[in-house]
């Protein structure tokens, strides 16, 4: 599949970076046409994947967060959000609902919430290493 | 962001604009202040003016859920708007009791 626009960007894994993360990613995805509802829905998963980043990846001291947002043919949008942080141990295991190791403000319910609002959500980690949190959903076309 | 109010032992903070890990946690701090000083029956939290949420504007109700249980307390949520419905049913939070 042909990508035909792409952006990337770095930011400090701040939690006061979280708005800018997800207002930037919607802000490209603008050139698509996105139903707000689409947009919500892609806005909430990389606020999601950006505080994963934050919070476990990097456990609250800080690193750097990389964003690459991809539009393919057929209005595919592609999203990576990478951390360079300590990585997941049992993917599978992180990813059943309700399951945090982030004590009692956090629900567990990050990936069930990127699984439901985006079509796909593809995760690769490594420990020491960092974690890559790949998501894509196709933009229903506005034909006028 | 917040705002809070105190009633007949009903402390009510209502919330707007966006809910995310940062917002959370500055309202969290707020509400359980309140909650320890006032050590009010119920604690109201009204979602009418939330217009962004991601899951930390659930693990807040969670969180407050366990605090007022601590003091003998109960929390009611109030005011859902539809774009956080799907949020609110993915969660089960229902299964609480907290939904009003
Ligand atoms: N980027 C990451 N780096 C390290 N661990 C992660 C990362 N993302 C998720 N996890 C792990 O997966 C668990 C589940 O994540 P999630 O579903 O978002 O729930 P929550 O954030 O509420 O804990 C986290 O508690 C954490 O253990
Ligand atoms: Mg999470």
């Amino acid at each position: 599949m042909k990508c035909i626009n792409e952006v990337k960007f770095k930011f400090p894994a701040k939690s006061s970076n979280e708005a800018f993360a997800r207002g930037a990613v919607s802000a490209f995805i603008m050139q698509l046409d996105p139903t707000i509802s689409e947009l919500s829905d892609i806005k909430t998963s990389v606020s999601e994947a950006v505080t994963n980043s934050i919070v476990h990846g990097y456990l609250g001291k800080g690193g750097e967060i990389y964003i690459t947002v991809k539009i393919f043919e057929e209005n595919i949008v592609s999203i990576k959000i990478r951390d360079k942080g300590c990585g997941i141990e049992d993917i599978e295991k992180a990813m059943e609902p309700l399951f945090t190791t982030g004590g009692d403000e956090r629900a567990g319910l990050g990936f069930a919430v990127m699984q439901s609002f985006m079509d796909s959500i593809k995760v690769t980690s490594k420990i020491g290493k960092g974690t890559t949190v790949t998501l894509k959903k196709r933009i229903t076309k506005n034909d006028p | 962001m917040l705002e809070l109010e105190f009633n007949n032992s009903v402390l009510t903070a209502h919330l707007s604009g966006e809910l995310d890990h940062h917002s959370a946690a500055v309202i969290r701090k707020k509400i359980d202040s309140k909650t320890e000083a006032l050590k009010p029956k119920t604690l109201k939290l009204d979602y009418k003016d939330v217009q962004f949420m991601d899951s930390s504007g659930i693990g807040l109700i969670m969180g407050r859920y366990r605090q007022m249980s601590l003091i003998g307390g109960n929390v009611e949520v109030t005011n859902v708007p539809p774009h956080l419905k799907r949020m609110f049913s993915l969660s089960g939070i229902d299964t609480l009791g907290v939904m009003k």
